[in-house]
């Protein structure tokens, strides 16, 4: 019966596709109703090869549906490595312009949101949509709910991450950073996202333990928002149902306002909510200490949920936006300092007692620098929404700088902790195939982000300081190309850092892998002590 | 609740609940923690009190300071307009001789040109004002229109072939090749000659039957030697800076489809005394020749005569 209704369904969509692909008079939106067309088939074909056609109710293997967080690991490894091969890309395009290589294809504009949504949505997507199916079932000691559509989650979420992707290639957008989709995959992003909050609410709701555990706040406290902005920011009218433009309901100031909105909590509740829920968990368990304060999760999860969803109009100081819009922004981005660090506090205390494990433990390492770099993106951020300190910083590369601190820093490197604590354990091995590779993923990752980070910081501040020059008479001293120019060393020690960024992850990639075939590297342990890396 | 559980290795207590292993400790918000989250709400309801803030619903409240981004920007403008005000009155004021040979206009209209230049024509002629490929060099004493205060004023304000502008400087160079005026034979005849008129190497044969051509087809331009005309601006072909290249096959392409070089111009766009202070900068460049009657013999030019 659930098996016919699949085939039914998927027949449909795969009819439905190849109608509106030969309707169309959009050449992008036609490929992308084949590539959707694809999708079916390929759905039908993985249907066929395990079809029962008794229909016997297939026994459940384990208490936990863990194929799914397994699944998710790989695209978290294999989107994480193609982010950051096109971050690097795009880095080098910023220092050699010859490299956008004249096509539209693959020119710094297409390019750019394709290295965003491919690090944020893909890369960090499906770390929070993995773990945080890893994490609820564990905390609330029952198996997801509603029977496969975790995996409908997993495989439609792909299925968002490919036509997102070749949309941008092909030149569809709607021009909202972080949200350039256009109005059909926002759709269909929407009903996965449904799905996604059906399980993890379902599950939460079987739970076997009397109190929900502080990480699935969070996890929960993301989805829901996520859900509510990403509805919001993309209200738009299609042109024709049979072509992918659309214009956006918001016009002017109230659009920029409804996409900071959004593009701030996109931060906010996708890159800090969500990544606080892994942290909750998964650092308690690799240090094998209990949570240091109850009650500052209690109060930092609401002081941030009540403070982050104000923020976003920080991203509009000093433009037409009303100037009591602005001081809301900046005021409720300077009370959010405390909120973000009271996590911090939290992450870092849980390790009083077990301090001694980051000598002999990398990846306790790696996830105690990403909430080192979280605490610093957390000090950061508002300090840059003030709005003098903006009037020099708004605009310039220091904010770049500022997103990858948080980005390669925190978010990277809580979810490679994430992904090293599971692998071992999802695959059922022993332990991860070297520690020592860890540690090298760990230094590589570190200079690279200090590298991004720092480069960034003296060319924004000094391109700020370029366009604000005066000469003794009054003028402006530079003109913007010599801004560009004197960026040009920067930019190339940033590719650096992104490249090291980028090696490390090539090294997890290949540790990860060997881990899964069951490999065990022979090597000298961390430190001084006992077997490096043995989860907790 | 039963009895308090304790942490074996800190001592404190426990919530008592547990999930996969993981405990929570009872420790208190650190008072650091709490105090500066206190701070910085009482600092962010001050500042609102301060600056426009608590939306209403006819607009918001204005802050005891009366503060307003859009005054605040009007009034920065006002005070730097005024800091230079008594040069630019001067220089709206002044001929562009006058100011020429004043040091401290000289100066403040170099500097001003500079700040116009590197906003409105690095684009086309570069950061250095070196030109690039039919884009002239501004560096050097070779002109097309003429180089001097009153000829760049000219230029700057009307433009070049800009349609736009009934005064525009205008000229076309016929398209020899195209429009079946010459032959083929007889274009590349005539570009080895022209390669002959500044030295470069030339096949002496067809530069010969190429002057033939040069004398009936191109002299009315560009002058019975090559020296060019400035009138028409016809560039110079004796003096080996070209403005789209000096290869035999670049010629040829030049002789065959022509060239038709545009600039837009800036009189609309720029105010009087920018313009001015542009010509200056550009004259100042290195290739600026004098205006030919005695110097400073005028006084002040009324600025309602040059719109």
């Amino acid at each position: 019966m659930g098996a016919a209704f699949f085939y039914v369904i998927m027949g449909l969509a795969a009819t439905f596709a190849v109608i509106v692909a030969s309707l169309t008079h959009d050449p992008n939106f036609a490929i992308h109703a084949w590539i959707v067309v694809l999708a079916a088939l390929v759905a039908i074909v993985a249907g066929l090869n395990t079809f029962d056609p008794e229909g016997k109710p297939k026994p459940v293997k384990g208490k936990y549906l863990d194929g799914v967080v397994q699944a998710g690991v790989i695209a978290t490894m294999f989107w994480g490595l193609a982010g950051f091969l096109v971050g690097v890309v795009i880095a080098l395009q910023l220092t050699f312009p010859a490299l956008n290589l004249d096509t539209a294809y693959t020119n710094f504009g297409r390019l750019r949101p394709l290295h965003t949504s491919a690090v944020v949505f893909a890369f960090g997507g499906n770390a929070l949509i993995a773990t945080s199916f890893y994490v609820v079932q564990r905390t609330t000691g029952a198996r997801l709910a509603l029977g496969n559509t975790a995996w409908f989650v997993f495989w439609g979420y792909q299925l968002f991450i490919v036509l997102a992707a070749t949309g941008y290639l092909l030149g569809i957008t709607q021009s909202k950073e972080y949200a350039e989709p256009e109005w059909y995959v926002d759709l269909w992003l929407t009903v996965v996202w449904v799905a996604y909050l059906a399980v993890f609410l379902g599950t939460l709701f079987r739970r076997k333990e009397p109190h929900i555990y502080v990480a699935n706040w969070f996890y929960l406290s993301f989805i829901v928002t996520i859900a509510m902005l990403h509805v919001v920011n993309n209200l738009s009218m299609p042109v024709s149902l049979l072509g992918a433009k659309s214009y956006s309901l918001f016009s002017g100031v109230q659009d920029a306002l409804t996409q900071w909105w959004y593009g701030h909590n996109a931060v906010g509740f996708f890159l800090t909510a969500g990544f606080l829920g892994m942290m909750y968990y998964f650092v308690p368990k690799q240090a094998g200490r209990p949570i240091y304060s109850y009650r500052l999760s209690i109060i930092h999860f609401w002081a941030l949920i009540f403070l982050y969803i104000w923020a976003g109009p920080h991203h509009l100081h000093y433009t037409a936006l009303p100037d009591w819009a602005q001081t809301l922004g900046m005021v409720f981005s300077i009370m959010l300092w405390m909120p973000s660090w009271g996590g911090m506090i939290n992450g870092l205390m849980t390790l009083s007692g077990a301090w001694d494990k980051l000598r002999t433990d990398p990846v306790l390492r790696m996830m105690v620098m990403a909430i080192a770099f979280y605490g610093m993106s957390t000090f950061e951020g508002p300090m840059m929404s003030i709005k003098s300190v903006n009037s020099l910083s708004h605009y310039t590369d220091w904010t770049i700088g500022h997103v990858h601190s948080g980005a390669l820093g925190w978010v990277g490197m809580i979810s490679f902790g994430a992904v090293y604590f599971l692998a071992p354990k999802l695959w059922d091995r022993q332990g991860l195939y070297s520690a020592r590779l860890v540690n090298w993923h760990f230094w590589l990752a570190t200079i690279g982000i200090v590298l991004y980070a720092a480069s960034m910081w003296v060319s924004g501040i000094m391109q700020g300081l370029m366009w604000r020059a005066y000469d003794s008479l009054g003028f402006l001293q530079y003109s913007f190309a010599e801004t560009v120019a004197a960026m040009h060393p920067f930019y190339l020690i940033r590719a650096c850092g992104g490249g090291l960024y980028l090696l490390g992850a090539l090294v997890m990639a290949y540790n990860i892998a060997r881990t899964i075939m069951g490999h065990q590297r022979r090597e000298v342990p961390m430190g001084f002590a006992a077997p490096a890396v043995q989860g907790a | 609740m039963s009895e308090p559980q304790h942490d074996e290795i800190s001592g404190v207590e426990t919530t008592g609940h547990e999930w996969d292993g993981i405990k929570e400790l009872n420790n208190p918000l650190p008072r650091w923690w709490i105090w500066t989250f206190y701070a910085t709400i009482v600092w962010a309801l001050g500042y609102t009190v301060l600056y426009p803030a608590w939306p209403l619903l006819n607009g918001a409240t204005k802050g005891i300071l009366g503060y307003s981004s859009r005054a605040n920007l009007a009034q920065s403008v006002d005070l730097a307009h005024r800091a230079q005000d008594q040069y630019t009155q001067q220089i709206r004021t002044q001929s562009l001789d006058r100011i020429h040979d004043d040091p401290a206009l000289f100066e403040f209209a170099v500097a001003g040109g500079r700040s116009a230049y590197v906003v409105n024509c690095v684009q086309c002629h570069g950061s250095g004002a070196a030109g690039a490929k039919g884009y002239p060099n501004l560096n050097d004493d070779d002109w097309l229109w003429g180089g001097t205060l009153e000829d760049i004023r000219q230029t700057l304000r009307h433009g070049v072939r800009y349609e736009a502008d009934p005064q525009t400087r205008n000229s076309q160079m016929p398209a020899f090749g195209r429009d079946g005026i010459l032959d083929k034979t007889q274009i590349s005849d005539t570009a080895e000659y022209v390669l002959s008129l500044s030295g470069l190497k030339h096949d002496a044969g067809a530069a010969g039957r190429g002057a033939k051509v040069f004398a009936e087809q191109c002299t009315v331009c560009h002058g019975a030697t090559g020296g060019g005309d400035r009138a028409q601006g016809a560039p110079s072909l004796r003096d080996a800076i070209w403005l789209y290249g000096g290869d035999r096959a670049t010629i040829v392409e030049t002789i065959t489809s022509a060239r038709r070089g545009v600039m837009p111009a800036w009189g609309g766009k720029l105010d009087d005394a920018t313009i001015k202070q542009l010509t200056v900068y550009i004259h100042s460049l290195g290739g600026g020749e004098s205006s030919k009657p005695a110097p400073a013999a005028t006084g002040a030019e009324t600025p309602a005569a040059t719109p």
